[in-house]
């Protein structure tokens, strides 16, 4: 999977709860006010399943998931380390 | 789509109901009356695994799916809420460590948990903050002369926990403290010095469940007590502790509704009035219906949640508000019908049904008040448009 599809996937999912706003790829979601706990721990849930990898503990850590770019990140990082 | 229990999940259901008709109904009065559940009980709930119904094979706990999971919950509630309480914060401390704890954690804690060799507690509630879990004012502050003697990091917990179900019994406590600012989460062993437990009575609901206050007054921990240092947003590790707790609270409300059910029908199916049994008179025969109605709504709404933590599909923790918040009403007006159904012996000590209605009442408050269900629920609705 490329980039650009991750990041369709990862655009999608925000989009179901951040309706009628586009999220950027280097948008703060946190700081823009889009989540609450509740919406961290489905977002969580979503990478793993979505992209079918644990995120370690290490790894749930806001700055992983501040932005698209930054959830892209995680995930092409966690895939390899997998891989490896 | 198939809605139905596999093979497996049906014999783990008919093995979990044989096993609280036979060791939990006979004394889940007694509990109530007591107001604790005896330790043999808790020993014959260990043998059977139960208390490492979340826990991996690889710890030494038997690893159920999720389905299966609230299928045990549901069975305890029928039997016994208190007892289902037990389940419920043991397997909330369980599942903190599988989620967020380290591995040096997971291999000291969790093989002992499994086994129930420790019960563990769920530590957040304070006198000041029930549902607005954010407001506690518990505080670790981080040291670095944790024993005293120059050695070592860690931190000074205090603060007061109120509410803490099974605190009078339990062995390791996972507390919810400030750590600069924001929600830590720390798992404090019980004869950590300067932490003191005061067993609360004289509850109405779940009374056996063994409630005490805790106070940490200045307790040094030591840094690896620390299972999760503020992270993500704040709330969201605790919000994923919770939504177990809440899982378990749906279940054990099933299993509350279900036991209201069979003592109606069993009673209406007897008991003659006006000439005629009880079930024959229509405004009785509707109550039944809406028991049973709802009762199975209950119950699917449970599988969805369970089915979806199965998965790990993010639709999980709503879906598990909606099995909450529908199951835990639904359990409050069906113990209110079955009392009416049964009429003055409903009420009297003879029969559980009082106690049904009392710790039905508890399931609408915990892990969650209806309230925060609806707020929280309302906040997803879009999702169903």
């Amino acid at each position: 999977m490329d980039t650009n599809e991750m990041k369709t996937r990862i655009r999608t999912f925000l989009g179901r709860t951040i309706r009628n706003q586009q999220v950027a790829d280097d948008q703060d979601i946190f700081a823009a006010g889009f989540v609450n706990s509740l919406f961290a721990m489905q977002l969580v849930l979503f990478v793993e399943r979505e992209f079918a990898f644990a995120v370690s503990n290490d790894d749930l850590v806001i700055d992983n998931f501040r932005t698209i770019n930054a959830i892209t990140h995680l995930v092409q990082r966690s895939i390899l380390l997998a891989i490896a | 789509m198939k809605i139905e229990l596999t093979p497996q999940q049906c014999e783990r259901r008919a093995a979990f109901r044989a096993f609280v008709d036979k060791h939990i109904v006979p004394v889940a009065q007694q509990v109530d009356r007591d107001e604790c559940v005896p330790r043999s009980l808790i020993c014959e709930v260990a043998r059977q695994g139960y208390l490492g119904a979340n826990v991996p094979a690889k710890f030494g706990g038997t690893g159920m799916d999720m389905i299966t999971f609230g299928i045990l919950h549901e069975e305890f509630g029928r039997g016994c809420s208190s007892m289902r309480s037990l389940l419920t914060v043991h397997s909330m401390v369980a599942f903190a460590l599988m989620r967020f704890g380290s591995v040096a954690l997971q291999q000291r804690w969790l093989p002992k948990l499994a086994r129930g060799e420790v019960i563990g507690a769920f530590a957040l509630t304070e006198p000041e903050a029930g549902s607005d879990a954010a407001s506690i004012t518990s505080t670790a502050c981080p040291i670095t002369d944790v024993d005293g003697y120059g050695n070592g990091d860690g931190f000074v917990l205090t603060g007061c926990k109120r509410w803490i179900t099974f605190g009078q019994l339990a062995d390791v406590f996972l507390t919810f403290a400030k750590l600069n600012g924001t929600t830590a989460m720390f798992l404090v062993p019980r004869d950590t010095p300067r932490l003191t437990v005061i067993p609360i009575n004289g509850m109405s609901g779940t009374r056996g469940s063994m409630l005490a206050e805790l106070r940490f007054d200045g307790c040094r921990l030591p840094a690896d007590c620390l299972v999760q240092k503020p992270s993500l947003v704040s709330g969201a590790s605790l919000s994923t502790v919770l939504d177990l707790g809440r899982y378990s609270v749906a279940c054990g409300s099933v299993g509350i509704a279900q036991a209201c059910l069979e003592a109606s029908v069993q009673h209406a199916y007897q008991r003659k009035q006006f000439g005629v049994l009880l079930n024959e008179h229509q405004l009785i025969g509707r109550m039944l219906t809406d028991m049973m109605t709802n009762i199975r709504a209950a119950r699917l709404l449970c599988y969805q949640a369970g089915y979806l933590k199965t998965i790990g599909d993010p639709r999980a923790p709503v879906e598990t508000l909606v099995a909450k918040y529908f199951a835990s009403t639904a359990a409050v007006k069906i113990a209110n019908d079955a009392i009416q159904i049964h009429g003055a012996i409903g009420l009297s000590e003879s029969l559980p049904l009082h106690r049904y209605l009392r710790d039905s009442k508890v399931a609408e408050i915990i892990e969650g008040s209806t309230q925060i269900q609806q707020l929280l629920i309302a906040q997803h609705a879009m999702l169903d448009v």
